[in-house]
């Protein structure tokens, strides 16, 4: 077969780009170029040590300080002495080596939305990431991927990664959204459909006129939910929508990576058609993000105890505007305890001038400053035995908000907010 | 890395993902002994003490869904747990589980083939999975040659490491 007239998908043609080949297919293995490394608290100790057994013990040395991003948001402000200690390992890291791109104390937002927002990642990119929801880049028409620290380790230590060619699925959506449906419902819909492995070391491509009518907090929470059906991308061809966002946050990247798409008749191992005008607000019950049901479809009331907002699923602006939109008015249930995290200071800065802020106040939220913390049971807002939370985040495994006996339900932030007033899952009047 | 593994099997359902395998509460730490102490804790409590080194975990689908924690396969690693043998594995889980040198197997209709208690000899020179109590054998497919190349350097720190122009 001629490689070089191969119909390539938007992802095999950025990978391609970065292993220095004109064409690559699925199951091939490659090394690429990495444009930007990404790690946080958790995964950089263990990067730190095994980058030392790569170069020299007590003289680690990375490729570019300028490609390298570490993000402290899971265990800080530090929870603590253990985290504290780990915390500080990897600053003095971060200053031994000037990283340029490291965010600590006031800087710190949630990775995922505070890298796109600083301009470090644009569409054609490769990102790497010691964590599995790297792939929300993909919403910008990066190929971005999660890794664990070895992996990462590598490459700080190189500046490539070793990829086996992912084969590719294809979800055209289309049709309108009805009220009170966001980029979170379409993706829990998809995973529901595929299941949690259903696109195991594949990528899944988002397309669609439903796609198009999508906004950017949209198209990251879908993104970012890629890894929850296993894919190990998932990926948006930029359009005007993007192109607009990334003049907001000044990533410049050359004219012809705007327009990156795949070919029309590349090859996909399965197509599916998603009507978005069926969906209704989703809601996704414990133990697994495939259990999505729509929310008027439960068949008895589930009260709650705690409602999170916020994650990298579901802490862009956007979101914390459609949780006050609901809130306005009205005040969570006495037994409810709403946490609110604004994803970056940024978005809290500007949710607090607008006024957003003062809405979730007054409805009784609790704002937090940006961290990962209860998504993954970390802290601040962790779950007693026998606790329930709806939570805009991205996985409701056992034990993930705490207890090993509590339990997660995950939803967008309009089922989330409403539910903190009703006391019990419930869907917002349209 | 050791390609021939003995020992008893521990049963783990489809879909095990990484905050089963160790729970972020413990990940504020990333000492081996430390996590494997607290491995699967959720799947069972007692698991760590349990296990006796060599010991094999037999999974259904998905194991290691979830978080890209290497903390997952650490964990595992460092409980005394020689192999992991699952109908399939989460992508980034596997590569965690090559890259530190746990070594992995995929068998389809693993679940089945085993139950808790069986003892297990896992032969990857031989391509072979044998249940030593009920005295069945399963063929496996071997590893694709670029990740040959990786466990047969011991893992990637030291694959990357013979790759690297001398300093």
């Amino acid at each position: 077969m001629n490689r070089a007239v191969r119909p390539q998908t938007i992802t095999e043609k950025i990978i391609a780009r970065h292993a220095g080949e004109r064409c690559v297919e699925p199951g091939q293995f490659v090394m690429a170029k990495v444009d930007l490394a990404l790690s946080n608290d958790v995964t950089s100790p263990l990067a730190i040590k095994q980058l030392e057994n790569i170069c020299a013990p007590g003289a680690p040395q990375v490729w570019n300080r300028s490609r390298i991003a570490i993000v402290l948001d899971h265990f800080t402000p530090n929870k603590d002495i253990a985290s504290a200690e780990q915390n500080r390992y990897t600053r003095r890291f971060a200053r031994e080596q000037k990283i340029r791109h490291f965010f600590d104390g006031c800087r710190v937002g949630i990775e995922h939305a505070l890298l796109p927002e600083q301009g470090l990642v644009g569409p054609g990119d490769v990102v790497i990431g010691a964590d599995s929801h790297t792939c929300t880049y993909g919403a910008l028409g990066a190929f971005s991927t999660g890794v664990g620290s070895t992996d990462l380790a590598a490459v700080w230590a190189t500046g490539t990664v070793w990829l086996k060619v992912p084969a590719a699925i294809k979800f055209v959506y289309h049709g309108r959204r009805r009220p009170n449906v966001y980029g979170k419902d379409l993706i829990l819909e998809t995973i529901r459909r595929i299941g949690v492995d259903g696109a195991n070391y594949r990528t899944i491509e988002l397309t669609g006129d439903a796609i198009k009518g999508l906004s950017m907090a949209g198209r990251f929470a879908m993104a970012n939910m890629a890894i929850e059906c296993g894919a190990k991308n998932g990926i948006i061809a930029p359009d005007a929508v993007t192109a607009a966002y990334l003049r907001t946050t000044g990533a410049r990247r050359p004219a012809a990576v705007l327009s990156l798409r795949s070919d029309p008749d590349a090859r996909y191992e399965a197509v599916h058609d998603v009507d978005v005008s069926a969906i209704r607000p989703q809601v996704a019950l414990p133990h697994l993000p495939e259990n999505s049901v729509a929310v008027r479809d439960l068949k008895r009331r589930i009260t709650i105890d705690q409602a999170v907002i916020g994650s990298c699923t579901n802490g862009w602006y956007e979101d914390l505007v459609i949780a006050a939109r609901v809130l306005k008015g009205r005040k969570v249930h006495p037994y409810v305890r709403a946490l609110v995290f604004p994803a970056t200071p940024a978005i809290y800065r500007r949710a607090l001038k607008d006024g957003v802020v003062a809405t979730l106040l007054d409805a009784g939220c609790i704002i937090s400053p940006p961290t990962c913390g209860p998504c993954l049971g970390g802290h601040m807002g962790i779950l007693a035995e026998g606790e329930r939370a709806i939570a805009t985040t991205n996985r409701n495994f056992v034990g993930r908000m705490g207890h090993t006996k509590s339990e997660v339900y995950l939803s967008n932030p309009a089922v989330a907010a409403y539910s903190a007033v009703r006391g019990y899952i419930a869907e917002p009047p349209a | 890395m050791r390609m021939k593994f003995e020992g008893t099997v521990f049963v783990a359902p489809d879909n095990v993902d990484t905050d089963v395998i160790i729970p972020a509460k413990y990940l504020n730490r990333s000492d081996p002994e430390y996590l494997g102490a607290h491995c699967m804790e959720p799947l069972d409590e007692h698991f760590s003490s349990r296990i006796a080194k060599g010991d094999v975990i037999v999974a259904g689908r998905n194991f290691g869904c979830g978080s890209s924690r290497e903390h997952a396969p650490v964990a595992i690693k460092a409980a005394g747990i020689s192999c992991v043998v699952a109908e399939s594995f989460a992508r980034i889980f596997y590569r965690n589980a090559i890259n530190i040198g746990l070594p992995l197997v995929e068998l389809p209709g693993a679940a089945k083939a085993f139950a808790a208690g069986d003892r297990i000899l896992v032969d990857l020179d031989a391509g072979a999975v044998r249940n030593l109590t009920r005295r069945e054998e399963h063929r496996i497919q071997p590893y694709p040659a670029f990740l040959q190349s990786i466990i047969a350097a011991g893992g990637l720190v030291p694959f990357i490491r013979a790759r690297r122009p001398a300093a």
